[in-house]
């Protein structure tokens, strides 16, 4: 699975994109191809309302499989513009297309933090060493 | 078997308890006895307890009619004798009874969900309260002072931990809650109201106007009924967030408090809140329909301390118990079974109200098969003259609403004949004379 | 045993099985009851009404009721047939071993239905007066007395109705006993192998949960527990024997860690049934612990419950106790004492699960010292037994002497894309009921058996030989395996699909699914 380079990714399996103009960046946030296939078949996604505030490095909110709960932790902080309203009933999309299926929109509080996240290559890197453990 | 262990003796298998700790001696319990005597010795126990008494106890446990069925079934050692159904291929006898069980459950109490059952009313009802907490985000919990007393209490045990301030709402002429009082007591910080339907005095609380005070100031409703027969003739409380049921009216012996059957229903929105198991409809490889337990996550083997509740093992054979009563009476049959019911408790009133000195309180409201009795006497004073004629009367509310003064709570049910009742009203009546009837 | 001249099966003969032990029988199809209703068929007549009717909606007002929605009418005979078809879809202890690990599923004797179904034990109302209850309260009494010498305890609580509850009750009493000092402390120590309950319990009692890692023998590190333990320790949750089957051999000295920093040692009693008449939890430093009467006293399952889950105490926690507690008059009846000013108060209504206390009773009483002693060692010969009779085709890895249950991994098996669940669904075209699968989580892919004492020499190698069999299978012909169950009514069934769009309840109109 080939990880889009204009993504940035956490350690903790979320990829984000940042559009728009500096000062007002919005971050469009999902978990990694890496993190559907090990959680398996994804039942439901638990994500905030708009309006919600969210931090870097803390979770703000939970996907599910059938028997596990994996927790999803924001790669930036700031203010959520909008929720993928589609996963409610179609929550399989991440299995089937988890780089597309995005899950919240960020608007971005410090938008240095993206500087702190990996790279596609450091990204693939970075799990090749995971499952080698 | 041993030598195919490979050891000499039995002790060595307990070789990794240190010695000092390992019992040398006998348990002082007593010794082996023999089925017979097994049987002799509880017949002995219950030989002690009350027998041949005419009963007018109710108060959160509901003397029905069991229908034999009930025993026949729930006794096959398939039922009785299996586990949790994890292995949904091996168990869908339990699993398809659970989901048909959720699904009279919703009928009856006119929700959209509920689960496969909690331990029993009072624990519900905590863990109803509990769950409109995580609902609303708010720490602030409302009770009438009209919920089983012993419910309250429990409910304050489980509060005490999570950070929630309880106030209990009184109750006004007509024995349901000071909906004025109620009013003022609801704020923003109102994570739910709980009341009982029909309350502990018997009578029936007005739920849509309930509803409507929580629900502006963004509170939920929890109706908690104790009295499942009642949603034979009552209307179901439709109005309500959450209903938490006690099923032990539906075929369930009383068996001196246990066990019964808890249940927590509520509307569908609300179902990633929801605590205990769920059974769902699906399908097999072939396509045929199967049932499972589901969305699982939300309970303590996956999510452990952030589950929703930390409930494992429910009242599974119970609910399955009240499954088949609620069968056999059907849609017909509660309906009137449960006119009957009235019909007891409407007469007991009128005859035990008549006494001199007897006066019925809150006849403002309708009652369902519990009514309160005041009285010149005190409920110790009408006891013991009611046993001496192998009566046992209502429940003494002394302990809980001393303000009611001489009152007791009366239950008339299917089993109280009219001759009960009537020999009732007779002792009552017999209390400026001098204790001569008795031997 | 049979195992090494039996041919794996192909895929097109996939059950094999022992015929010794199972073969295929046809069973009955059934619908849902609503589905079999049709209205005016009834299978009840009630007694008539021997007081005048009244009218219903007069008397309610706005409060009547006049439908019922969609209950069913059926009769007598379709009420039968409906439950005992259902019954026959259903494994149980009663058709054959059910190895469920850390569920103990052993025998229940009939004679306890037989007893907690007596009139005047059963038809008991919780507030009939005392003076008519002497009888039900001379059995809470009795039973307490027994828990209490079987455990080494000094004081007990019957209410809890089930273990969970138990846990939260006896954390409900260190933490009033640690407010008692003035300080209700802030964490809860829990190994990593403990039940998912008791992190759970932890958290609605208001503690933080502070995870344990086990050490390579499965065990308690007490090194870095010593470590750990400090002044906001309020109490260590301790599965013993462990969920392995492990006992924890340096208890003592993990009770003297707690104790010394004024914590205190809880103990899941899950696993009590490989302790009773050997040593006891009292003796060996435990403060307060459940016992959960549907697995060590032979209490039925009952598909899920109900269970019950008394908590014993050291003397300290007496007085935190719930109420009502039952209390001997001088003139030897007996009374229920409400007023304890230092109680955690209810954990439930009336006196918890009353008609599991007699059956468990009877269960005492039918065993006696000598047979509850003779239970255990039955219970982990069996355990040992299979333990031995299978450590060379599956991976054990925690190779620690074991107690009443054994708990393998998938490692090997898992090469061939066998995992221990498939395992579990194949255990099945085997007559038996799967072991416990992926717990605890200490163990990658646990297998984790139990047998129980109830099992004969006979059922365990017919047990031995399936898995063994299926060891084979698992290297010669996996998809045989993964596929399973073969022989069940149904095949495996579609989690996914009910947890994505969740049908809960039948629906007049809808679920037309098959």
């Amino acid at each position: 699975m080939a990880y889009p380079t204009r993504y940035r990714y956490t350690r903790e399996h979320e990829w984000i994109q940042i559009d728009g103009p500096i000062g007002r960046q919005i971050g469009t946030i999902g978990i990694t191809d890496y993190a559907q296939n090990s959680l398996g078949d994804i039942v439901f996604v638990d994500a905030p309302k708009v309006g919600a505030s969210v931090e870097a490095g803390k979770t703000f909110g939970s996907v599910e499989s059938v028997k596990a709960v994996s927790d999803l932790f924001s790669p930036v902080s700031g203010t959520v513009t909008a929720v993928n309203e589609a996963l409610n009933s179609a929550p399989e999309t991440i299995n089937t297309a988890a780089h597309e299926s995005w899950i919240i929109k960020v608007q971005l509080a410090k938008p240095g933090e993206v500087d702190a996240l990996l790279s596609a290559a450091d990204y693939e890197k970075f799990i090749s060493e995971e499952t080698a453990h | 078997m041993l030598q195919a262990i490979g050891l000499g003796s039995i002790d060595e298998l307990f070789s990794t308890i240190p010695a000092e700790y390992r019992l040398e001696h006998d348990l002082k319990i007593p010794c082996a006895m023999s089925e017979q005597e097994i049987l002799a010795h509880f017949h002995a126990a219950a030989d002690r307890n009350a027998n041949g008494y005419a009963s007018f106890l109710g108060a959160g446990v509901y003397r029905h009619y069991r229908p034999v069925v009930i025993d026949a079934m729930v006794q096959r050692g398939e039922f009785l004798t299996s586990y949790t159904p994890y292995q949904a291929e091996i168990t869908q006898g339990t699993l398809q009874a659970i989901f048909e069980f959720q699904t009279m459950i919703c009928e009856l109490t006119g929700m959209d969900i509920a689960n496969a059952s909690m331990y029993d009313g009072s624990t519900g009802a905590a863990e109803a309260m509990m769950m409109a907490v995580r609902v609303t985000g708010r720490d602030h919990v409302l009770v009438a002072k009209t919920v089983h007393p012993e419910y309250r209490e429990v409910m304050a045990t489980y509060a005490q931990h999570q950070g929630l301030t309880k106030q209990v709402v009184g109750y006004g002429e007509d024995g349901r809650i000071d909906r004025q009082k109620l009013e003022a007591a609801i704020t923003e910080q109102t994570a739910c109201v709980l009341i009982q339907l029909p309350n502990f005095f018997g009578t029936i609380e007005d739920v849509e106007a309930i509803a409507a005070l929580a629900h502006a100031k963004g509170a939920l409703l929890i109706v908690s009924i104790a009295e499942a027969l009642s949603l034979g003739i009552v209307k179901p409380p439709v109005e309500a967030d959450i209903v938490s049921l006690e099923a032990q009216s539906f075929g369930v012996a009383p068996s001196f408090g246990g066990p019964y059957c808890g249940v927590i229903a509520c509307k569908e929105k609300f179902l990633r809140q929801m605590p205990g198991r769920l059974a769902g409809a699906t399908k097999d490889k072939d396509g045929r329909r199967g049932f499972v337990l589901t969305l699982s996550t939300r309970e303590q083997h996956i999510r452990r301390e952030k589950a929703t509740s930390n409930i494992c093992t429910n009242q599974a054979l119970v609910a399955l118990m009240t499954c088949i009563y609620i069968t056999i009476y059907g849609k017909q049959g509660l309906k009137e079974l449960a006119e009957q019911n009235l019909a007891k408790a409407h007469y007991a009133a009128h005859a035990l109200a008549v006494v001199p000195g007897s006066k019925l309180l809150f006849t403002a409201a309708p009652r369902f098969n519990e009514f309160v009795l005041q009285s010149t006497e005190t409920p110790h004073q009408m006891h013991h003259r009611l046993l001496g004629q192998k009566i046992i009367g209502g429940v003494s509310l002394a302990k809980w609403y001393p303000e009611l003064g001489n009152a007791t709570l009366w239950c008339a049910t299917e089993m109280n004949t009219r001759e009960q009742i009537d020999g009732a009203a007779r002792v009552l009546a017999q209390k400026e004379i001098p204790m001569l009837t008795h031997v | 045993m049979t195992t090494e001249n039996t041919p794996v099966s192909t895929d097109s003969t996939p059950f094999v099985g022992n015929t010794r032990k199972v073969s295929q029988h046809v069973n009955q199809n059934e619908g849902l009851i609503f589905e079999k209703s049709s209205p005016g068929k009834k299978a009840y007549r009630l007694a008539p009404l021997d007081v005048p009717e009244v009218d219903a909606a007069k008397l309610l007002g706005a409060a009547v009721r006049t439908d019922l929605g969609a209950l069913p009418e059926v009769s007598e005979i379709e009420i039968i047939r409906h439950f005992t078809r259902l019954s026959t879809w259903n494994y149980a202890i009663d058709l054959g071993m059910y190895p469920l690990g850390s569920c103990t599923m052993k025998y229940n004797p009939r004679v306890n239905e037989a007893v907690a179904r007596l009139e005047g034990l059963a038809d008991a109302h919780p507030y009939q007066p005392e003076v008519l209850s002497q009888g039900a309260m001379r059995i809470l009494l009795q039973l307490q007395q027994c828990l209490t010498e079987i455990t080494g305890m000094d004081a007990i609580t019957l209410q809890p109705a089930a273990g969970a509850h138990g846990e939260f009750t006896g954390i409900l009493l260190a933490r009033a006993y640690h407010e008692s000092k003035g300080n209700p402390r802030k964490k809860i120590f829990i190994p990593d192998s403990a039940h998912g309950t008791n992190p759970a319990t932890a958290a609605i009692c208001g503690y933080q949960v502070e995870n344990l890692k086990s050490n390579a023998q499965g065990m308690v590190d007490v090194a870095q527990l010593e470590k750990m333990v400090c002044d906001d320790t309020a109490a260590l949750m301790l599965t013993n024997p462990s969920t392995i089957g492990v006992f924890e051999s340096e208890i003592h000295k993990i009770a003297n860690i707690l104790h010394a920093k004024g914590a205190l040692l809880y103990m899941d009693g899950a696993n009590m049934n490989a302790l009773v008449g050997k040593t006891r939890p009292g003796d060996f430093g435990v403060d307060v612990m459940h016992l959960n009467l549907h697995k060590t006293f032979s209490t039925p399952h009952g598909g899920g419950g109900p269970g019950s889950g008394p908590v014993v105490c050291k003397k300290i926690l007496e007085p935190f106790l719930p109420v009502p507690v039952v209390v001997e008059n001088s003139n030897g009846t007996l009374h229920f004492e409400y007023n304890r000013s230092q109680s955690v108060g209810r954990v439930r209504a009336f006196y918890g699960n009353f008609g599991m206390f007699v059956r468990a009773l009877a269960y005492i009483l039918a065993n006696g010292p000598d047979g509850l002693r003779q239970t255990t060692e039955d219970a982990v010969l069996n355990a040992n037994y299979i333990r031995k009779n299978l450590e060379d085709v599956y991976d054990l890895p925690y190779t620690t002497p074991t107690l009443h249950e054994v708990v393998f991994s998938d490692r090997r098996q898992a090469r061939n894309g066998v995992k221990t669940g498939d395992i579990a669904k194949r255990l099945i075209d085997y007559g038996f009921h799967p072991y416990t699968v992926s717990f605890p989580m200490i163990v990658p892919g646990a297998l984790m058996i139990e047998p129980t004492e109830s099992e004969s020499k006979e059922e365990l190698d017919l047990f031995i030989d399936a898995m063994r069999q299926i060891a084979r299978e698992a290297e010669e012909n996996p998809s045989l395996i993964l596929n399973a169950p073969h022989s069940t009514r149904i095949s495996r069934l579609d989690e996914v699909g009910a947890a994505r769009r969740p049908v809960l309840r039948w629906k007049p109109e809808a679920l037309e699914m098959a």
